[in-house]
């Protein structure tokens, strides 16, 4: 464990798990999309369901998808922004097979009409696992950049990937197999020190026999709604000032 | 880390002359490859944000089960009216640890220290003493590195965790880390600084983790005050040279031995303890139709 798990992290409470692990989630769920999110159906699964109210999981996995981290002091009024940011929520309970006691399955569309399913779960401390994207096995942590790939299971495919990344000097920290069936799909999940070029994705995407390329970066995506409205926040409050100060010389 | 046990920081520092707090510090940087500048300064920011979370205390607060919030004005006030027979200083750390428990619940930014349940034991005992005191802050800062040793090992061969080992792994450890970290502060040597750890841990030994409708709030709150008091208790012992008769890396054993024997049904699940009394059950049914109705 790191020195800085032990005195940290900052974070807004209650819960490492229900509270700044569901933030994460949401987080991770949003890079996953790679754009802002119109419309998050967002359904509570075991103890997130059970105790999640009380813990403020629902406020928390929207912070994230705003683009809030845990320690950010605007999660307890996270749906006034997500109004604010125009991003739809709705809240519910699901039914998970298999699923760890703390899960959520996020139903997501972005603004570009683009739509995500995403299993996360919390795991303990404030660690997370991305399980499931769109109904197949992904399980990735969401700290390291990330490559899935769905392929028929056939011979050949897990070469073709690692030579893409031997071929782009891309160290492997992470690698799991699995498959539905013999014959069936099979899925990669790659974790990687280093981000993937787009020419390496586009390159697999079009190996045949690779039916689906998922790819998580870590790098900075750009501005948040988080980011966004803190600027707008940050400016009103300086013309605030600005003006009480024009008033106060007045008087 | 690379330590997991304490007698092993000790006798590092007996040896090479390195104070305990700055092999933890080295630990680190050689973990994350950074200098000692920037993990001390790292450290300062987590005191830093302790002390924020402090100030922004806000006595209108309460959680959204309704049931914490306002209780550390209460006791602010009770110090004030001259009453208190803890003493100031006492009086003014459980005061802090159930402030900082009661901005946790109520999700306002904190510090887990180790874990959020346990955020106000640590914050509670230095911000107290650096008042009461008139210390430096870099000597605190010290401090929270021999806490963060204490803590480490207790994560590596303990557990800090209620699911895994009850409340005496979070208040528990919580409790430990301060002991230590204060019997630092009042120059104690190494061997007074584990012993106030392991006293603190004996006292602490067995406590469960029956939280009423599985939230953080009862007893969560107000069990950062006792771990505080005990945090001090077992520091001032240490000091005046008092030691455990089992040696402290026994009771790290021991404690996490206890905490695979606590049963799960007091272990973070609410199927014991305070979590099935008759008034936890009502509350519990009460947020339950609360959540359906949304």
């Amino acid at each position: 464990m790191n020195l800085f798990d032990i005195i940290g992290p900052v974070m807004v409470g209650p819960s490492s798990s229900h509270t700044a692990g569901a933030v994460k989630i949401g987080f991770v769920s949003r890079r996953l999309m790679g754009c802002d999110i119109r419309r998050a159906e967002i359904l509570f699964y075991g103890s997130f369901r059970t105790t999640g109210r009380g813990h403020g999981t629902n406020l928390a996995v929207v912070a994230g998808l705003l683009g809030m981290h845990p320690d950010d002091d605007r999660i307890p009024h996270s749906l006034e922004y997500a109004k604010r940011a125009g991003m739809e929520v709705e809240f519910g309970n699901v039914e998970l097979k298999d699923a760890h006691p703390n899960s959520v399955l996020l139903r997501l569309t972005g603004v570009d009409g683009k739509k995500l399913s995403i299993v996360g779960e919390s795991v303990g401390g404030s660690l997370i696992n991305i399980a499931e994207i769109d109904g197949l096995s992904a399980n990735f942590t969401g700290d390291n950049p990330t490559l899935i790939a769905h392929n028929d299971d056939e011979p050949g495919h897990v070469a073709a990937v690692t030579s893409m990344l031997a071929a782009e000097h891309i160290n492997i920290a992470t690698m799991q197999l699995y498959r539905k069936s013999r014959g069936g799909t099979a899925v990669m999940v790659i974790e990687t020190d280093q981000e993937i070029t787009k020419e390496g994705l586009a390159w697999l995407r079009h190996m045949p026999g690779i039916n689906k390329i998922t790819y998580y970066s870590v790098a900075d995506l750009g501005d948040t709604p988080a980011d966004r409205m803190r600027r707008e926040d940050e400016a009103a409050r300086e013309q605030n000032g600005e003006v009480r100060e024009a008033e106060k010389r007045r008087s | 880390m690379s330590y997991s046990t304490l007698s092993s920081i000790c006798e590092e520092s007996e040896s090479t002359g390195i104070p305990f707090w700055q092999l933890i510090e080295r630990d680190d940087c050689r973990e994350r490859q950074v200098s000692e500048d920037e993990v001390f300064e790292t450290m300062r920011g987590m005191y830093h944000a302790m002390k924020a979370a402090d100030r922004s205390y806000d006595p209108e607060l309460r959680s959204a089960s309704g049931m914490t919030g306002g209780e550390g004005a209460k006791i602010e006030a009770y110090r004030k009216s001259g009453h208190a027979l803890l003493g100031d200083f006492l009086s003014e750390v459980i005061e802090k640890a159930v402030k900082m428990a009661e901005s946790n619940a109520c999700m306002h930014r904190i510090v887990a220290a180790p874990t959020a349940g346990s955020c106000g034991v640590i914050p509670a005992v230095l911000l107290a003493y650096e008042d009461f005191r008139g210390a430096e802050e870099d000597e605190i800062i010290k401090s929270l590195f021999v806490a963060a040793g204490i803590g480490e090992v207790l994560a590596e061969t303990a557990c800090i965790a209620g699911a895994q080992g009850g409340c005496q792994a979070e208040i528990g450890s919580a409790a430990a880390m301060a002991a230590g970290a204060v019997a630092f502060l009042e120059g104690g040597d190494n061997e007074t600084v584990i012993h106030a750890a392991a006293l603190a841990i004996k006292d602490l030994l067995g406590l469960t983790c029956d939280p009423v409708a599985g939230l953080v709030e009862v007893p969560c709150v107000k069990r950062n005050a006792a771990g505080a008091a005990v945090a001090m208790t077992a520091a001032e012992l240490a000091l005046a040279g008092v030691r455990s008769q089992i040696p402290p890396d026994e009771v790290v054993e021991a404690m996490d031995a206890v905490g695979s024997q606590i049963p799960a049904c007091l272990r973070e699940t609410a199927e014991g303890g305070l979590a099935v009394t008759p008034t936890a059950k009502r509350i519990q049914e009460r947020l339950n139709q609360q959540s359906d109705m949304e």
